[in-house]
């Protein structure tokens, strides 16, 4: 072990049931160093962060800290050792001030009673050297996401931390924000702190990591120096074979257009987005989180209200108001979030598929459970879906064949034409990947049209005959099969944000 | 694919269905009361426990399909005294005396309070507790203002209450117990308050109209507070502004001795009688059993928190085994 050590994990295998979350990942961490933890969605990242963090208990494996093994009993032993962690989505509490928000858990008190004057001059200063501009006394809910994080960021400065992981901490920035985060980062770097983030934008990884550990399907792959990898080697890694191997695209006769959206627009989500999907077409629309992807989808199939814009199916205007009118027409949304949006957890899987189909399936109120059986039965078996009986609970499925369930769900209503997928693999590990891939070929074989909404890459490029990239709730490009590249994604997907800001500043100046 | 183990123990088998454990205390109770005072077990005594209770046990159904939903309805016997009272008066003053007509009467009054409130919880987001607190007060205020703080007394409605002293509430009883076991099992309108208690979310993208449905779920517990309105005005022989308050607590109590979960999705037309069953028997057999009168809350109080913790253990021994399943 180097002498400037101070995390180190060796041989981390967790298990939850049914799943090698973990298998076997090392792990070191040097003093005053910023190392980046890449790898593809599901590899392992999450999971092993928890592990660091005191969350989750391994099952194998050593974890030793400033030359000495630890067992975390729970997050608080991590954060009591001084490890602290800086999620996507900050853990905050919104009604709460920010002072009260960074000294959570370890208030200043005094004779059992709160020392607030103290408590918020701490926190000035803290939010001082982060560069903020709010301060103490604001209500966390007003912020937006990049100042919440800032207030994380100071959360853990003021338990002194040694070491801050960063989860995904630019995913839902904007460019200014994000150099913002990388100035910030290096300034605890200078002040001795070690660094890990998660990320899927390599643009993060070259500003700030000096080295870089890949994970995949929960398996330790390499750590290597980032100045000596290729990118070409890097992705490789993460990837770990060729992409063509992975992405069953089907050659199919693109048909007649079925949906197409012109000039949609809702205030604060996105603007003035058109787009088209024919039959037998993978349409992707990729960008990073935040950029108005799901809201415009959502948008489309009634679940929110859109302020203008128009919607055409296979020529047609529709008037969509809610879910159950695009179902009708014949547009359906598999939602990203499985079991908020899309399954009744503590429902048996028939009854799932069957559920937008009730109207159907009743005679004069009554459901018809032998025809819903037996629909169902068909459907999961279409799509291949792997579960003891199709009474079973929608819960007790993994992440992949929750999200069979949830296409057998659509596939049940026979007029089905256009089928919007949001972040279909999310959560899934890679052989259910590449079925849900498989599915979506032979869906568009049969002529449906499909957009894949995703923020992987490999996927988007994978599967997609046309792409469509989003930036700040604008489409700002849409891009062929053969001419998409990830530079060229990564750029439309960027670019726009830093001239916006860019124009802001001027017009401000 | 895994196949099931099939070891079973009379543990196993209660553990796997909240039903049985909720009639293994229904027997224990009522083998206990019949020990202390064999009285108890009498045909009269039975009849006169279904009669009194009809009441709790009708406006529970609705209970149940709104704690399904997620929401709660403590305004159900407010509404009950505005629609008892409304048709209490109507006998006073010699405008109806037609037993069926003033049985549609109330419950028709009680349909417009159930659906004022679900249009407003549904439509306006108000959160459930709030809305039906308002209007607690309001239907519980007219009540006192139509009858100007007075009551319709026996003689009043005289030929009306032989209905509550016939068969009748019996069959009513039966009636809509069927009804409900068969629509909350068998019909896509129960199929779809399942749906919304348990994810509303998800529910609402599949297609349904989840506004709708919470709307005919208040509609639904406001036409059997006007049913049970109407019973209260035959079976006691009188109606005055006040009746039946604070009773909305048993029927909410009921639900949950029953299983009823109250956070929604989770719950049984078999297991809400029950619950309601035992809540009745617990009112009728304390007095029974020489209870002073001054401590049957305190005893019905901790009957209904052993029962409830027992439906807990019981709740996660059934999720713990579907784990177990799914490791294997």
């Amino acid at each position: 072990m180097a002498e400037d050590t101070i995390l180190e994990l060796q041989n981390i295998t967790k298990i939850f049931p049914g799943v090698k979350a973990l298998d076997n990942v090392h792990f070191d961490l040097r003093r005053g160093e910023i190392h980046a933890l890449m790898g593809e969605n599901g590899a392992g990242k999450s999971t092993f962060i928890k592990v660091i963090t005191g969350v989750h208990a391994a099952e194998e494996g050593k974890m030793i800290l400033e030359g000495k093994e630890v067992h975390f009993k729970g997050p608080r032993d991590a954060s009591d050792a001084g490890i602290a962690a800086v999620y996507q989505h900050p853990t905050s509490y919104p009604e709460l001030s920010v002072a009260e928000n960074i000294f959570i858990g370890h208030e200043k008190m005094k004779h059992g009673l709160i020392q607030w004057k103290v408590m918020n001059d701490e926190a000035a200063e803290l939010l001082g050297r982060l560069d903020a501009d709010f301060g103490p006394t604001e209500e966390m809910g007003a912020l937006s996401v990049a100042q919440q994080q800032m207030v994380e960021i100071a959360k853990a400065l003021s338990t002194n931390a040694k070491i801050v992981i960063l989860d995904e901490p630019t995913a839902s920035l904007t460019q200014n924000e994000s150099q913002k985060l990388y100035r910030i980062v290096r300034q605890l770097r200078d002040h001795g702190v070690s660094v890990i983030f998660i990320s899927h934008r390599f643009e993060d990884m070259y500003e700030l990591a000096s080295r870089v550990t890949v994970l995949r399907d929960s398996q330790y792959i390499g750590t290597y120096d980032v100045d000596k990898i290729s990118n070409a080697d890097l992705i490789k890694a993460m990837v770990g074979r060729e992409i063509s191997d992975m992405y069953p695209k089907p050659e199919v006769k693109i048909g007649d257009e079925l949906l197409r959206i012109e000039g949609m627009s809702r205030t604060g989500f996105f603007k003035d987005v058109s787009l088209d999907v024919h039959e037998g077409e993978i349409v992707g629309m990729t960008g990073l989180v935040g950029a108005g992807r799901t809201e415009t989808m959502e948008s489309v199939c009634g679940i929110t209200k859109p302020d203008e814009g128009k919607v055409f199916l296979q020529g047609k205007e529709l008037h969509i108001h809610r879910p159950a009118d695009a179902m009708k027409e014949g547009i359906i949304l598999l939602p990203e979030d499985r079991q908020k949006q899309g399954l009744i957890l503590s429902w048996g899987l028939n009854r799932n598929v069957t559920l937008p189909i009730q109207e159907e399936l009743a005679s004069h109120g009554f459901n018809d459970n032998k025809k819903e059986n037996e629909l169902s039965k068909k459907y999961l078996e279409e799509v291949d879906t792997k579960a003891v009986t199709i009474f079973e609970q929608a819960s007790s499925l993994s992440g992949g064949n929750q999200q069979k369930v949830v296409v057998a769900k659509a596939l049940a209503q026979s007029n089905m034409k256009v089928i919007i997928m949001d972040e279909p693999t999310k959560g899934v590990d890679v052989g259910a990947k590449a079925e849900i891939y498989g599915i979506m070929g032979e869906l568009a074989k049969k002529g449906y049209g499909i957009i894949m909404i995703s923020s992987e890459m490999p996927e988007i490029l994978g599967m997609c005959d046309r792409i469509y990239v989003m930036c700040n709730g604008r489409v700002t490009g849409c891009l062929d099969r053969g001419e998409a590249t990830q530079e060229g994604i990564l750029t439309l997907s960027m670019e726009n944000s830093a001239k916006h800001e860019h124009a802001e500043t001027e017009a401000h100046s | 694919m895994n196949s099931k183990t099939q070891k079973k123990s009379i543990w196993k088998t209660i553990g796997k269905s909240r039903e049985a454990s909720l009639v293994l205390v229904l027997i224990v109770l009522c083998v206990v009361v019949t020990i202390m005072n064999p009285t108890f077990m009498s045909i009269k005594n039975i009849g006169e426990i279904f009669r009194n209770n009809s009441l709790t046990m009708i406006m529970a159904l609705g209970m149940l399909c709104v704690l399904l939903t997620g929401g709660i309805d403590i305004s159900i016997t407010s509404t009950l005294a505005f629609a008892g009272m409304t048709i209490g008066l109507l006998q006073k003053y010699d405008i109806l005396h037609n037993t069926f007509l003033l049985f549609v009467i109330a419950m028709a009054i009680g349909i417009g309070c159930g659906v004022l409130n679900g249009i407003i919880i549904s439509r306006g987001k108000v959160t459930p507790i709030i809305c039906t607190m308002g209007f607690m007060y309001i239907w519980r205020g007219l009540a006192y203002v139509i009858s100007n703080s007075s009551w319709a007394s026996g003689a009043d409605v005289a030929g009306y209450s032989d209905f509550g002293q016939s068969a009748g509430p019996y069959v009513i009883l039966v009636v809509v117990y069927v009804i409900f076991f068969i629509m909350m099992k068998w019909t896509k309108f129960g199929r779809k308050i399942y749906a919304v208690g348990s994810n509303a979310e998800a529910a609402r993208i599949s297609g349904i109209n989840v506004n709708n449905t919470l709307t005919a779920v208040y509609g639904i517990m406001g036409l059997l507070a006007g049913l049970a309105g109407a019973l209260s005005v035959s079976v006691y022989a009188s109606a005055q502004p006040n009746m039946q308050y604070g009773k909305e607590m048993d029927v909410i109590a009921a639900c949950v001795i029953g299983g009823v979960s109250m956070s929604g999705g989770r719950g049984s037309v078999v297991g809400t009688f029950i619950g309601a069953l035992i809540m009745a028997i617990i009112a009728k057999a304390l007095p029974l059993i020489g209870i002073d009168s001054i401590a049957q809350n305190t005893i019905k109080g901790v009957i209904i928190l052993v029962v409830v913790i027992l439906n807990v253990v019981t709740q996660r021994m059934m999720d713990k085994q579907n784990l177990e399943r799914r490791a294997m």
